[in-house]
């Protein structure tokens, strides 16, 4: 259900959340733990892993263009919530589509 | 020493019916004779390319899987290198793959049956955060 729109909407909250966290503990402490935090994030966990995918593959273009932003980069792992494993075989498998052009590469406008 | 590859090129868009299949026949009959076998040929039809390659936005995509050597890999490799109508190719190996596959449908297929058998109505329970979450 918040599978699909975690990666779109953590990516403009979540980076804030991991570059503010570093000095919440000395000026954020006194706000009371959990408490004190703005919004409260849930742990991500990978959509490979809960939803039992196993093949991660270069032509499946749909899967792959989840963990893919808008400017043809690869979405990282601490905005996605995959696990490592799965992070490997996906990124691979984003270089090959991009390789048969079923995806853009980073950075040129498209 | 067989393994299965799978070879995905990309012809260009104005390409005829007859070209496209002289140009398969010819990848096929490479295979054969190299003493491989020729597994599945797909045409996967006309699709927008995410980038322009020499000049163009789509491409008529074609999927091949055959079971051969590396050596013919690296012949049909060679032979859409030359063929001019044929903008882009992809070859990759994917039995290893498909073994893994395997392995874990196997896996999860006996755990499946394991738990099955003793414990029915713990199956729509755990059925049902997979189909929410």
């Amino acid at each position: 259900m918040a599978d699909e729109t975690r990666p779109t909407s953590s990516s403009s909250e979540g980076h804030g959340g991991g570059e503010r966290r570093p000095p919440r503990p000395g000026g954020g402490r006194e706000g009371g733990g959990p408490g004190g935090r703005k919004y409260f994030r849930r742990k991500k966990v990978c959509k490979f892993c809960t939803e039992k995918i196993e093949a991660i593959n270069y032509k499946d273009v749909r899967l792959l263009a989840q963990f893919v932003a808008e400017s043809g980069k690869i979405v990282p792992r601490r905005l996605t919530g995959v696990c490592t494993p799965h992070q490997r075989r996906l990124s691979s498998a984003i270089k090959q589509a991009r390789n048969i052009a079923l995806l853009p590469f980073a950075g040129r406008a498209a | 020493m067989n393994r299965t590859y799978e070879l995905m090129f990309i012809v260009r868009p104005d390409m005829t019916e007859e070209d496209q299949d002289k140009l398969v026949s010819t990848l096929e009959t490479a295979v054969v004779s190299s003493g491989g076998k020729v597994k599945t040929f797909e045409k996967m039809g006309k699709r927008r390319l995410a980038y322009t390659v020499r000049r163009f936005h789509d491409g008529l995509f074609m999927l091949l899987t055959f079971e051969g050597s590396g050596g013919l890999v690296h012949e049909l490799e060679r032979r859409l290198r030359v063929s001019e109508p044929v903008i882009k190719f992809l070859s990759m190996r994917i039995d290893e793959e498909q073994k893994r596959l395997d392995k874990i449908k196997a896996i999860r297929d006996s755990k499946r049956k394991a738990s099955a058998a003793p414990a029915t109505p713990a199956e729509p329970a755990a059925e049902a955060p997979a189909v929410t979450a």
